[in-house]
């Protein structure tokens, strides 16, 4: 039964995802457009999982409900630093700087959740992975101290996503 | 009634403060003279820029009692996205070398961009 349930649903979250996305375009609940969601998101799941062969183990939800909740009020919080060197802070005086984030994350979707924050936060770009993907590339536009910077990406994003994906 | 006119200034809220960003962001790209600095500017954009004004539009769809939910899916798909289009933007100024060179990583040889096969690195040195 379980077998049969995880060949079904090799991604139970994808098909959530497919399924709630498929109701907000219809832009009304109904029965109807619900189990439709629910067939779409199976097919859809089902069809591509050969691209998808390694399932994360666990996924926890209620944390990335909060972490998405920190990383709305820091873009929020970023904007307005960054609107402000935009508008005040010349070029000559800009100091843009790479950094090296050293990854302790190993999942694939971990690291892309990672890249993806530092990037929506304005002021910080994610370049590049190294080429065995021990560490990440950062480009911050304006800084004093790059080395405080990587700190707040560990501290902050880092060590809550190993509790996501743990 | 004063609730259709709080919601009123609510919509021209979002859409002041969504201009504002957008506008930033356009003066941004202009400002700035490097490749890697120019890609900072978008990303605000496509974050409180946009989401405000897709706020607007949600809240006026309320206002006029047309709900509508379409917004959040648009700003889910932007910030799924976004990311990727910067990304690759700054994997061509690497691989161009627009930029400063990058530090090496601390673990591995070297970015992945950068790790050309060895045939070709010597096709390259053969070319120049």
């Amino acid at each position: 039964m379980k077998r049969a349930f995880l060949w079904l649903v090799p991604h139970p979250f994808v098909t959530l995802l497919l399924a709630v996305v498929w109701i907000l375009l219809q832009n009304e609940v109904s029965a109807g457009m619900v189990v439709f969601g629910i067939i779409l998101g199976i097919v859809i799941s089902r069809g591509t999982s050969i691209w998808w062969p390694n399932t994360p183990k666990s996924f926890r939800l209620d944390k990335m409900v909060t972490y998405s909740v920190m990383v709305i009020w820091d873009i929020l919080v970023a904007n307005i630093q960054v609107a402000w060197i935009v508008l005040t802070v010349p070029n000559a005086k800009l100091k843009p700087a790479w950094i090296v984030v050293p990854l302790e994350l190993r999942q694939p979707e971990a690291i892309t959740v990672l890249a993806g924050t530092i990037t929506l936060t304005p002021g910080t770009v994610s370049a590049d992975l190294s080429d065995e993907g021990h560490s990440l590339l950062v480009h911050v536009l304006h800084t004093d101290d790059p080395d405080a910077v990587r700190d707040d990406i560990v501290n902050r994003y880092q060590s809550r996503l190993k509790e996501i994906f743990v | 009634m004063s609730a259709d006119i709080i919601g009123t200034y609510a919509v021209a809220f979002c859409l002041l403060i969504g201009s504002f960003f957008t506008i930033v962001g356009v003066i941004g790209l202009l400002k700035f003279n490097t490749p890697m600095s120019r890609l900072h500017a978008p990303t605000k954009v496509g974050t409180v820029g946009i989401g405000m004004l897709l706020a607007a539009s949600m809240l006026h769809s309320f206002v006029i009692g047309q709900t509508s939910i379409h917004e959040l899916l648009i700003m889910g798909f932007l910030f799924v996205t976004a990311p990727i289009s910067a990304n690759f933007i700054a994997k061509v100024n690497i691989h161009r070398g627009d930029c400063e060179t990058p530090p090496s990583p601390l673990q591995d040889d070297t970015w992945s961009t950068l790790n050309t096969p060895q045939e070709d690195r010597k096709n390259e040195a053969a070319g120049q």
